[in-house]
């Protein structure tokens, strides 16, 4: 049973460690076990291996493993100390491997009630490990008595202990609550902080026991370090959830911990303030100076934890960090790059304009010895910076260009990458530049995804740059050097040019001739659709087919297709049947903090409307709808802070239309009933409740703007805060909610289209329109361009949502579907801001509607109906737009 | 960053060689369910780490303190939520509990020998993730190991005999 020698073993010859490694053959040393008397030494050395061989990893068969159990419930009888604990241990190591463990229960109770202090504290913690409810409430009393011993180690475990067990047997430990107050007043450190924590775990869920609690522990003080972090952290959640003023004692007693003689306690007090959501610059002073003093700590750790906390001040109040830059400055040079790289990036953050470009030099000395989460890191702050300061691109995108040329992970390539992109998105003069480093990155470039994503981008904005032909190149060696998938997302680019330069076409008709000939049939298929869309030479298809792809939900085709198969019909597969994808949301901005990588393969997720279209179609009366056509946002019906909350949601289809009321009884004492909808159920307080109803429109309307006024109507049964016990007897209460309004947003789906003109071609100009409208109460183009989308609930496409500075027109480009009649919608707006230079002031007009017109100049029919019929109904008053 | 206050703090304690091999990994949690994701994780963790003498890092999304002492890398790894000083206090008191336990002679050879030594302090230390006791006194106190070899008078003859017979063996098997 000798396992191979390392090699390591058999130059050094380490007993010791050739000992351990070798495979235990519990059969043969087992035996040792047996002997009598027992020897320890050796009883101990079988124990260490096993245990050793457990940790490295190694697998035991569940015969093997209680064969060898039971074989060391014999060493109880030996009272060598180490052996004894070591048999604690090899319970604890095999309880999940070895059957009928709970053998050695007499015994560990035996040692847990008696006289070895040494044994008693591990004795609790192997017991609670192998016990389950019932044995639990066996021990109870032993448990009990063991959590106010007056031994340290024994209380301390025996309060651990209990905490492991709340998960299981939340019941039986919840009777412990007064010994753990009583161990919470004890003098040693860390039962003082496990009874704290005990307490609070079983206490959590009544706030008014927690807020008790709190105010006890904060004004009698504790001696624990420890336990004062827990109590700063139970205090900032109670905060939060409470929303709290800042004004309130608990604020005052995290601030006072600022003040503790503890760095354990001063940090965690001054990360609690930092995190908090609305925080002044005054309330964060206090916190941020002994950030600052921490920042010329010779513990490292203690350096890494203030500049990452200063980092995150620094993110929303950059100004509150100026007063550290100093001290950030010092640790640019710092021997750990962690805290380098996060002082900079603070820096970055808080800087001014003209220290950019040397903070970028210094970055770029070190860059490559920090670990790729904290390039990551930094490539968000130049993201950041870019924002901020949009002169300085050129700067940036030289440092990302180097960047991009060093080694590094996909998750750093990515960020950089992502990173260049938006630049190029914000600063059309950056773009030329962008897109040659870009094209420069994928001609070595590793990672498919990246490289079919920058392809994608050269076929989108390639095409309109002054000089296309130069990409060409850069694709079509794509074409011939790499995988499928990057050979496919070439293809594609290259049929984009070709759609939208009739000088190219020519040539890439050659090129695309020659990818018909790929070994890979995604290639091949490819080349030959575009190579016959791009032949007809017709504006329309090459809109259709080449610039604008697909704009349904995919697992919702993904669903259509797989219903069609289930039902074999004679009719084709239609399209209209498939529901639209909600537009993708604008990238967040993400963090700018390490986040943890997600180790999960990525998957697409299902929209929110995909979700919504799966509950609704789990419930029977709504099976015969047809799909979803669009979901609202949710519109709250009640106030934020009252009894009860109801949120709704409206969801249209071909007409019908459904309201989806969300309910919330935030009343401890009351129990609900008969809520209508509700299907009679009860609503237990804190729980949402959910109820639908469903709306038929007359058959001549195919879209309604109205109003629709709620009351909620049911029975009320008192309960018992307490105990959760109703009355038996209840009262018929309602409650009026806010009016529900059915708008135009309702029935249009947002449909992006990435090239809008093509899209606008497509529809062609017989169905153009132009009119005029004049929007009184709306004073910047910024707002008129937010409520016309929230109005029309339309796209806005090619980021013509943002209204450059200093405008006095702008052209907003919107896309969308109306349900009911086939085909995309699109409105181009030009609003116009008139030329009255003080029209911002005070002197405003509300008859004179001459400051702003929305000059709806072309514009298709569907869309047109849609909003002549919002502008025409009575809803224009409300959503104040005049004629 | 809502997380429940809770005294589950240590996600892990870790003591590596210098060629980055484990000696003792304990994982309270199931960040690294499986010995093949615990071993790539000791791997990046030991290329990140064994270079720099810094003391603190970010990996995979989690707090990493570390000290290192001849040939042995030490590690306590924590959310990166958790304040960097807790988990600074369990590697310095398990540092500290071998340091005397190993008699300030904290390097591997010494540490092989010593196993059951490590394992009984870092059961003191760590219980399941929570902070047992951070005073490496105590945890020495408590994991009271028996001093040196039993004395020869104490033991019986046949003891002795045993293992005089079980070092000749050993020697000759090496």
């Amino acid at each position: 049973m000798i396992k191979k020698f390392d090699k390591k073993d058999e130059e050094s010859g380490k007993i010791a460690e050739f000992v351990l490694k070798q495979k235990v053959c519990f059969y043969l040393q087992a035996r040792i076990f047996n002997e009598t008397p027992i020897n320890p030494r050796r009883c101990l050395h079988i124990l260490t291996k096993i245990i050793y061989l457990l940790n490295q990893g190694e697998h035991f068969g569940t015969t093997e493993a209680t064969e060898a159990f039971f074989a060391m419930t014999r060493l109880f009888q030996s009272n060598d100390q180490t052996l004894r604990r070591m048999c604690y241990l090899t319970i604890k190591e095999m309880a999940n491997i070895s059957e009928d463990v709970i053998i050695v229960t007499s015994s560990l109770t035996k040692d847990m009630t008696g006289k070895e202090d040494v044994y008693r504290g591990p004795a609790i913690r192997a017991l609670c490990r192998i016990t389950d409810t019932t044995m639990l409430q066996a021990i109870e009393r032993y448990m009990k008595q063991a959590i106010v011993d007056k031994v340290p180690s024994v209380s301390s475990s025996a309060l651990v202990s209990s905490l492991h067990m709340v998960k299981m047997s939340y019941d039986v430990v919840k009777r412990w609550v007064n010994e753990a107050q009583e161990a919470a007043s004890s003098d040693n450190i860390m039962v003082q902080y496990h009874a704290l924590g005990l307490l609070y775990h079983l206490r959590k869920n009544d706030r008014l026991a927690v807020t008790k609690m709190l105010n006890k522990f904060t004004k009698s003080g504790l001696k624990s370090p420890f336990a004062y972090c827990m109590l700063i952290r139970i205090a900032s959640k109670l905060l939060d959830e409470t929303e709290g003023g800042h004004d309130s004692p608990l604020f005052d007693f995290i601030e006072s911990c600022l003040r503790n003689k503890n760095e354990m306690v001063v940090y965690e007090a001054a990360s609690a303030i930092v995190h908090m959501p609305n925080c002044t610059a005054r309330e964060l002073a206090p916190a941020v100076s002994v950030l600052q003093l921490f920042c010329s700590s010779p513990k490292a750790a203690l350096r890494y934890a203030a500049v990452r906390t200063l980092n995150k001040v620094a993110m929303k109040h950059p100004s509150a960090v100026t007063a550290c830059n100093l001290d950030l400055e010092n640790l640019i040079t710092d021997s750990n790059r962690s805290i380098a790289t996060l002082a900079i990036t603070t820096l970055l953050k808080t800087g001014s304009e003209s220290s950019v470009d040397r903070l970028m030099k210094q970055i770029s000395s070190f860059v490559s010895e920090i670990s790729d989460e904290f390039k990551v890191v930094v490539v968000q702050a130049i993201s950041a910076l870019c924002q901020k300061y949009p002169r300085k691109h050129s700067v940036m995108m030289n440092f990302l260009s180097n960047m991009l040329r060093d080694d590094g992970g996909f998750e750093y390539k990515r960020a950089i990458v992502d990173c260049i992109i938006s630049i190029i998105e914000e600063n059309p003069e950056s773009k030329e530049t962008g897109l040659a480093h870009l094209c420069e990155f994928i001609e070595d470039c590793e990672h498919t995804v990246l490289a079919t994503k920058i392809l994608h981008l050269l076929g989108k904005e390639g095409p309109r740059t002054p000089q296309p032909s130069k990409y060409i190149r850069f694709i079509f060696n794509r074409v011939v050097l790499e995988s499928e998938a990057v050979r496919a997302a070439a293809v594609s680019a290259l049929a984009k040019f070709g759609a939208q330069n009739d000088d190219l076409l020519p040539s890439v008709l050659v090129l695309l001739q020659r990818c018909m000939m790929d070994s890979d049939d995604e290639v091949r298929d490819r080349a030959t659709f575009y190579m016959n869309v791009l032949q007809q030479k017709q504006k329309a298809l090459n809109a259709a087919y080449i610039f604008n792809g697909l704009s349904v939900s995919i697992p919702g085709l993904e669903k259509s297709l797989h219903q069609y198969t289930l039902e074999p019909s004679e009719k084709p597969f239609d399209m209209k049947t498939v529901p639209l994808a909600t537009a993708p949301i604008t990238e967040q901005k993400t963090e700018i903090a390490p986040v943890a990588t997600s180790k999960l393969p990525e998957k697409l997720a299902p929209s929110r409307q995909d979700i919504y279209q799966e509950q609704l179609a789990a419930i029977p009366e709504f099976q015969g709808l047809g799909p979803l056509f669009k979901s609202s946002e949710p519109v709250q019906l009640t106030e934020a802070e009252t009894e009860y909350v109801v949120r709704c949601i409206k969801h249209t289809f071909a007409g019908h239309m459904v309201f989806q009321f969300d309910c919330t009884n935030t009343l401890n004492d009351q129990l609900l009933q008969k809520v209508p909808h509700f299907s009679y159920k009860t609503w237990s307080p804190r729980r949402p409740m959910r109820s639908y109803i469903w709306v038929i429109y007359a058959s001549c309307l195919f879209a309604v703007s109205c109003t629709f006024s709620c009351t909620m109507k049911y029975l009320v049964r008192d309960c018992d805060p307490n105990t959760g016990e109703p009355d038996d007897d209840g009262y018929d209460d309602e409650y009026v909610l806010e009016d529900l309004e059915v708008t135009v947003a309702d029935h249009i789906q947002k449909v992006l289209k990435p090239n809008f003109g093509a899209a606008w071609d497509e529809v062609g100009d017989e169905f153009e329109k132009e009119e005029t409208f004049a929007l009184a109460s709306v004073r910047t183009l910024d707002e008129a361009v937010g409520n016309i989308i929230s109005f029309l609930g339309m796209q806005p496409c090619e980021r013509s949502d943002k209204v450059p500075e200093n405008k006095n027109s702008h052209v907003l480009f919107l896309a969308g579907e109306l349900m009911n009649i086939s085909g995309i919608g699109a409105g181009k707006l030009a609003l116009l801001k008139s030329q009255d230079r003080c029209s911002i002031s005070s002197g405003y007009n509300h008859q004179d509607s001459s400051l702003h017109h929305m000059r709806i100049y072309q514009f298709n029919p569907i869309v047109l109906q849609s909003v002549a019929f919002g502008f025409l109904s009575e809803r224009v008053n409300k959503i104040e737009i005049c004629i | 960053q809502d997380t429940e206050p809770s005294l589950y703090t240590v996600k892990a304690v870790l003591i590596l060689d210098n060629d980055g091999d484990r000696l003792y990994a304990k994982y309270y949690d199931d960040t690294y369910p499986t010995v093949k994701e615990q071993k790539a994780f000791e791997k990046n963790i030991f290329n990140k780490t064994h270079r720099t003498d810094s003391e603190i890092a970010l990996l995979e999304g989690l707090t990493v303190v570390y000290k290192s002492n001849i040939d042995l890398f030490f590690y306590v790894i924590g959310s990166s939520h958790e304040n960097e000083l807790m988990l600074m206090a369990v590697l310095n008191c398990l540092f500290d509990s071998l340091s005397q336990m190993l008699r300030k002679n904290v390097e591997r050879r010494a540490l092989l020998e010593n196993m059951e030594g490590l394992f009984l302090a870092v059961d003191e230390i760590v219980d399941g993730g929570v902070i047992l006791e951070s005073d490496p006194q105590q945890v020495v106190h408590r994991v009271a190991l028996r001093g040196d070899d039993v004395p020869l008078t104490e033991q019986t003859v046949t003891q002795v005999l045993q293992s005089a017979k079980e070092q000749i063996k050993w020697s000759l098997l090496r």
